[in-house]
C-alpha cells in the first residue's frame, strides 16, 4: 500500500505543489501540505482502499489545507486589523479552486517552474529545487546525483525557499522581455541537469543515465507546456538525440567511448524518431542548433557518413550567435574532419591563450588528436599527458593516459 | 529511466462490434495527452483485427505463413503503449489508470515488460 501512495505521489507531487502554491504563493509552504497530504494518503488509504482517482485525492486533500490555513490566516488578519494593524495582503481563494480544468493545472506548473528557477537564486539552488519540485526527487537523490552530502542539499533547498518568501517573489508566469529571459534560465537548469548527467564532471562514472533522464523529462513537460516556444522544442530535441546515444557511450567497463568508435545500432531508434519531431518545431536559438548538430550525427548511420561540412557550419552560426570558446573548439573539431586536420589546428591553435579555456582538458586532448593525425606524435602525447591531469572524471583520464602512451 | 512496453491484451470474440465509445476515446484521449505532456508516453496505438494479420512462423528450418484471424487464442493483443518511467511501480500505475477509462464490460488484460537496456 506504502508502495502504490508514494508512487501516486511522485506521479502527482509536482502537479499538487503548484495548484497548493496558486492558493498559498508559498512553494515552501505547498511543498509542507502536499506532504501533509500524502501523509494522509498513507494513513487513509490501507482501510479505505485507493480511490479511482488518486491524484485527484491528494490534489484535493492539499487544497482543502491550504485554503484551511489561509483562511486562519485570514481571520488572524481580521483581528489584527481590529485592533489597528494593517491588513495582510490575502486574497480569499476562488470557490471553483478544485473543479479546474487541465489548462489551469498547466498554468501552475509552469508558474511553479517559472518559480523553481528564478534568478533571485543561485544557480545551484535552482538546479536542486528544480529537481525536487518539479523531478519529485528526494534530498538524498538528489545529493547523490551530484555527490555531494546530503545535508549540504537539504540546506541549499530549504535556503532557497526561504530566498523566495523573503524576496516576495510572486507566484507567476513572466511576460514580455522578462518572459525571455526567464524563460532561458529555465531552460539553462534543464541543460545543467541533464549536462551534470552526460558528462559528470566528477566521480568515478563517466554518465549517470539517471539524471539524463530527469532532465529530458522536464523539458518535455516544459515542451507540452509552452508549446508555442521554438527554443524549448529545440532544447527537447537536443536532449532526445543525446541521450539516444547514452547506451553507446561508455564499453562494458564503464570506460568512455568517443563518437567515432560508438556501436550505432545501440543508438536508441525512438528517441531518435522523437528528436527530430520536436527539431521539427524548433527555431533558431543556440538550444536549436545544438540540436541540429546532433541531428547530423543521428542521421549518419556510419561514422564516415557523418556530414562534418553542415556542422562546421551550424557551429559557425551558433558562433555568431553565442560565442564562446567551448564552441569554437567544437567548431574547429568539425572543421579539422570537413577540412583536414590542419585547418582544424590552426582555429585550435587560436584559441591557446584563452583564459576560460585555460583548465579545460579537452583543448590538449583535441589539439593531440589533430596533432596525432598530422603525424606529429610526440607533441600529441604531451598534449594528452597535459589534458589527462586536467580532467577531474577518473574514466576520462584512463583512456587520455592510454592514448599518451601511443 | 527504464522503457515499458505494455501489451494490452483484448478478447477479441467478447469486445463490442461497434469499437470503444466515443466517450471511451475521449478519456482515453485525454490520458493520453497527459502522459505525453508529463513526458512519459513515448509511443501508443491500437492494432487492427486479428482477421487483417499474419502469423510468420521459423520453424525446423521452415517458414510458414498464418493469415488470421486466429481465433484458437482467447486474448489476443489489441494495442500497445511505451512509456518510459522511474520503475515498474510508476509504469503500472499508469496502466491502472488507462483500463480505468474504460466502462465495466471491458475485459482486457495488460501485461507490463521492462525493454531490455531501455
Amino acid at each position: 500500500m506504502a508502495g502504490t501512495v508514494e508512487t501516486v505521489f511522485r506521479i502527482e507531487s509536482a502537479r499538487i505543489i503548484a495548484g497548493v502554491a496558486r492558493i498559498v504563493r508559498d512553494v515552501g509552504l505547498a511543498e509542507e501540505l502536499a506532504q501533509d497530504a500524502l501523509v494522509t494518503a498513507l494513513e487513509r488509504w490501507p482501510e479505505s482502499g485507493v480511490p479511482d482517482n488518486p491524484g485527484a485525492w491528494l490534489m484535493a486533500t492539499a487544497k482543502h489545507r491550504a485554503i484551511d490555513l489561509v483562511r486562519r490566516k485570514e481571520t488572524y488578519a481580521r483581528k489584527l486589523a481590529e485592533v489597528g494593524r494593517a491588513l495582510e495582503d490575502v486574497s480569499p481563494p476562488d470557490p471553483a479552486d478544485l473543479a479546474r480544468t487541465a489548462e489551469d493545472i498547466d498554468d501552475d506548473l509552469l508558474r511553479l517552474i517559472f518559480t523553481a528557477c528564478h534568478p533571485v537564486l543561485p544557480t545551484r539552488a535552482r538546479v536542486a529545487l528544480t529537481l525536487r519540485l518539479l523531478g519529485g526527487l528526494t534530498t538524498e537523490e538528489i545529493a547523490r546525483a551530484f555527490l555531494v552530502p546530503e545535508p549540504t542539499v537539504a540546506q541549499r533547498i530549504v535556503r532557497a525557499k526561504r530566498t523566495l518568501a523573503q524576496a516576495d517573489v510572486p507566484f507567476e508566469v513572466p511576460y514580455g522581455d522578462d518572459r525571455t529571459a526567464r524563460l532561458s534560465s529555465v531552460l539553462e537548469v534543464i541543460y545543467l541537469i541533464f549536462n551534470e548527467g552526460y558528462s559528470a564532471t566528477t566521480g568515478d562514472d563517466l554518465v549517470r543515465p539517471a539524471l539524463c533522464e530527469d532532465a529530458l523529462r522536464l523539458a518535455r513537460v516544459l515542451a507540452g507546456l509552452l508549446p508555442q516556444e521554438p527554443e524549448v522544442h529545440g532544447l527537447a530535441a537536443l536532449l532526445e538525440f543525446q541521450s539516444s546515444r547514452i547506451a553507446a557511450r561508455t564499453g562494458p567497463g564503464g570506460e568512455p567511448v568517443l563518437l567515432a568508435d560508438q556501436n550505432r545500432t545501440k543508438w536508441n531508434r525512438p528517441l531518435i524518431r522523437r528528436g527530430a519531431d520536436a527539431l521539427q518545431r524548433a527555431g533558431h536559438g543556440p538550444y536549436s542548433l545544438q540540436a541540429a548538430i546532433a541531428a547530423c550525427h543521428a542521421r549518419a548511420i556510419r561514422y564516415e557518413d557523418t556530414d562534418w561540412t553542415a556542422i562546421a557550419a551550424l557551429y559557425g552560426r551558433l558562433m555568431a550567435l553565442a560565442p564562446s570558446p567551448v564552441v569554437e573548439l567544437n567548431r574547429a573539431v568539425a572543421v579539422a574532419m570537413a577540412e583536414g586536420p590542419a585547418a582544424g589546428l590552426k582555429l585550435v591553435e587560436a584559441l591557446a591563450e584563452e583564459p576560460a579555456l585555460k583548465d579545460y582538458h579537452l583543448l590538449p586532448s583535441v589539439r593531440g588528436d589533430l596533432l596525432e593525425r598530422l603525424g606529429r606524435h610526440a607533441e600529441a602525447r604531451a598534449e594528452f599527458v597535459r589534458a589527462a591531469a586536467l580532467t577531474r572524471n577518473a574514466r576520462e583520464r584512463a583512456l587520455l593516459l592510454e592514448r599518451s602512451s601511443g | 529511466m527504464p522503457r515499458y512496453l505494455s501489451m494490452i491484451r483484448v478478447d477479441e470474440q467478447n469486445a463490442p462490434a461497434e469499437g470503444p465509445s466515443p466517450e471511451l476515446m475521449e478519456r482515453m484521449g485525454a490520458l493520453i495527452e497527459e502522459m505525453t505532456k508529463a513526458g512519459v508516453m513515448l509511443d501508443t496505438a491500437g492494432l487492427a483485427p486479428t482477421s487483417e494479420g499474419t502469423r510468420v512462423t521459423w520453424s525446423g528450418g521452415k517458414i510458414s505463413c498464418t493469415d488470421g484471424p486466429f481465433t484458437e487464442s482467447k486474448e489476443v493483443i489489441g494495442g500497445y503503449s511505451i512509456v518510459q518511467a522511474k520503475d515498474k511501480a510508476e509504469a503500472v500505475e499508469w496502466t491502472k489508470r488507462f483500463l480505468r477509462t474504460h466502462e465495466e464490460f471491458w475485459n482486457i488484460t495488460v501485461e507490463v515488460r521492462e525493454i531490455v537496456g531501455g
